[in-house]
């Protein structure tokens, strides 16, 4: 069973996901192929060894240095073709979202999304997909020839184990493009996406107001960490919508997630209690945060995160 | 404007999911069914255009019967025409369902396609892209903001840790995210005008389902976490155990 890689970059940087996939595919004992599409990587096969990526293909053409979602499928679609892949697997990120059912539209493939497990047995792949925003977890059968598997970002960790990868490169002609990406505007400088982040601080409506998010902004400075949000704190205005983690927000598996002042409503449960371990901090000892947390301190979080602050830039020095 | 808004009915976010004793299915029994979410803002996109640039919007659904309740919300959010596309059970495989939904589009001559970029329910997020490729026209998904210039689109989309802008031209499908607009609610007139609006029924002839839904399982119980400490004290605690019994820090 041959599995293509899509792999994933931006700004000549692979993404974490792209080493994730690489990483559990060798652990399902099956040759892979990892493709690029329009990327400018210069060590791309110095990184991609690393992790154990021998086949690596660059693909370009003129255009494809923009994504562009529905030129992107179609060469996708053809690279499974050509490449004679029985698996496409992607990361369940926004590009993957966005790409992955339309190759799958294009060559009749069924495709599982947001995968949690991905196993082989036999030839036989063996998934498990949350649904209901993780209330539920489904094991789906791909019951086709081709078959097109994303994986949640964080759920596999990558692993090093280095090999010798060959990198080609393949340059095909590009159809004409209905829709391109004109500009990209990225968030605050450096900022790290819930979504891609191994540890997230999170502030809720106990925080009370954004002149106070300064406590979760350098909290999670000191633990490398990305910013989240309740629902709460994006609907009263004090952080952008693309922070909100729940049902209607991002679904995030950090290994560590830590809520401040966040009650722990269902639908805030939804999107975070796959994480390795969670931390609570709220005063109220009734709060359903506190029935997903690992460890919790029930108490002011305007006296614990300054000392939690102060604890750990001890521990840095 | 000629406008079609796809919608699903969906369990409201409040609901604690019981299974079938079989792990088959979800057991709708006690389930309180709403439009999706996401769909709300479609909706409320194609009733803004509507009011804007004048037009149509037809709603369309697939599923069982019930799903006419949610088709009634969108209605008396302001859509005019109604298809309800009646299948014994929502399909497993969002393809499937895709193929369904894109030959009654085809029929429609429709400028613009609109839907909520995922079924809370599923979460598949797939039907918006799928229905582009299917289509072959423009889709463009997890939409926060979208301008309409003559036959000209400019929409703002959520990539991770950031935004990308795409321009593209109708017809074309958009995937709506929260933060597109401020859904409405119903008014009693909206309410009483849907009422009367006949709800288009067709049978559908469903392709064979490549995704199949084996078997559905609770996640697995979390152990019950520790109480560190009920002040401040407790961070150096709280940090020894991230640290050392965790090993996250
Ligand atoms: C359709 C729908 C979709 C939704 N989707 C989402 C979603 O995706 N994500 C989401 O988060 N919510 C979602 N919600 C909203 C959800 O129901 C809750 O309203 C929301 O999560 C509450 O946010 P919160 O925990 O910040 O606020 P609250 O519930 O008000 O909790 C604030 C907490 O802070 C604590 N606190 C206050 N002051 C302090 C202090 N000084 N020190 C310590 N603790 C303090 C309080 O004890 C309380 O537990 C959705 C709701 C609906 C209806």
């Amino acid at each position: 069973m041959k599995v293509l890689i899509y792999g994933e970059h931006r700004d000549g940087q692979i993404r974490k996901i792209t080493f994730e996939n690489i990483t559990l595919t060798r652990s399902l004992n099956a040759p892979f192929e990892v493709v690029f599409i329009g990327a400018d990587i210069p060590d791309a096969g110095e990184q991609l060894s690393r992790y154990g990526a021998e086949q690596v293909t660059l693909v370009k053409g003129s255009g494809l240095e923009k994504y562009s979602p529905d030129g992107y499928a179609k060469i996708l679609a053809q690279l499974v073709q050509k490449h004679e892949a029985d698996v496409l697997l992607m990361g369940a990120t926004a590009t993957g979202k966005d790409l992955a059912p339309r190759v799958s539209a294009i060559l009749n493939a069924p495709l599982a999304t947001d995968c949690t497990k991905v196993e082989l047995d036999g030839d036989q792949l063996r998934l498990i997909r949350p649904m209901y925003a993780g209330k539920v977890l489904a094991n789906v059968s791909l019951n086709s020839g081709i078959k097109i598997v994303t994986v949640r970002p964080n759920v596999y960790s990558a692993h090093e184990n280095p090999a010798d990868a060959e990198v080609r490169e393949e340059t095909v002609e590009v159809p004409d493009l209905k829709t391109v990406v004109k500009e990209i505007i990225s968030g605050a400088k450096g900022k790290l996406d819930v979504t891609e982040a191994d540890i997230i601080v999170s502030g809720g409506r106990g925080m009370k107001g954004p002149e106070n998010w300064h406590l979760i902004e350098e909290l999670a400075e000191l633990l490398g960490a990305a910013t989240g949000a309740s629902r709460a704190a994006v609907d009263a205005g004090w952080r952008p919508h693309d922070e909100q983690v729940g049902q209607t927000g991002k679904t995030v598996s950090p290994t560590l997630y830590v809520a401040v002042g966040i009650s722990g409503a269902i639908q805030h449960l939804a999107g975070m209690s796959s994480s390795k371990y969670i931390v609570a901090i709220n005063k109220d000892p009734e709060a359903p945060i506190f029935k997903v947390a690992d460890y919790g301190i029930v108490a002011d979080l305007f006296e614990v995160v300054p000392k939690m602050i102060e604890e750990l830039k001890k521990m840095k020095n | 404007m000629n406008i079609a808004v796809c919608v699903k009915q969906t369990p409201d976010t409040e609901t604690r999911i019981k299974l079938t004793e079989d792990q088959k299915r979800v057991d709708e029994s006690d389930i309180n069914f709403i439009l999706n979410p996401y769909d709300e803002f479609a909706v409320e996109q194609a009733v803004r255009l509507k009011e804007a640039h004048g037009g149509e919007v037809t709603v369309i659904s697939l599923g069982p019967d019930r799903v006419k309740t949610a088709i009634r919300t969108a209605l008396a959010m302001g859509g005019d025409r109604a298809i309800h596309l009646k299948t014994e059970k929502h399909p497993d495989d969002p393809l499937v369902t895709a193929k369904a939904l894109a030959s009654v589009l085809k029929e429609g001559n429709y400028d613009l396609i609109l839907l909520g970029k995922q079924a809370i329910d599923d979460d598949h997020n797939q039907i918006p892209s799928i229905l582009g490729a299917l289509l072959d026209i423009p889709a463009v998904t997890v939409v926060i903001k979208l301008e309409v210039d003559g036959n000209n689109l400019t929409a703002e989309r959520e990539i991770d840790g950031g935004h990308e802008i795409l321009k593209f031209s109708m017809p074309a499908i958009i995937g709506a995210q929260r933060g597109l607009n401020e859904p409405r609610y119903p008014s009693l007139k909206g309410i009483m005008r849907a009422k009367k609006i006949q709800i288009e029924e067709r049978e559908v002839a469903l392709e064979p389902e490549q995704l199949k839904v084996e078997l559905l399982q609770y996640p697995p119980p979390k152990n019950p976490g520790k109480i560190v400490g009920d002040s401040a004290e407790a961070v150096p605690e709280l940090l020894r155990l991230l640290h050392e019994e965790a090993k996250v820090l």
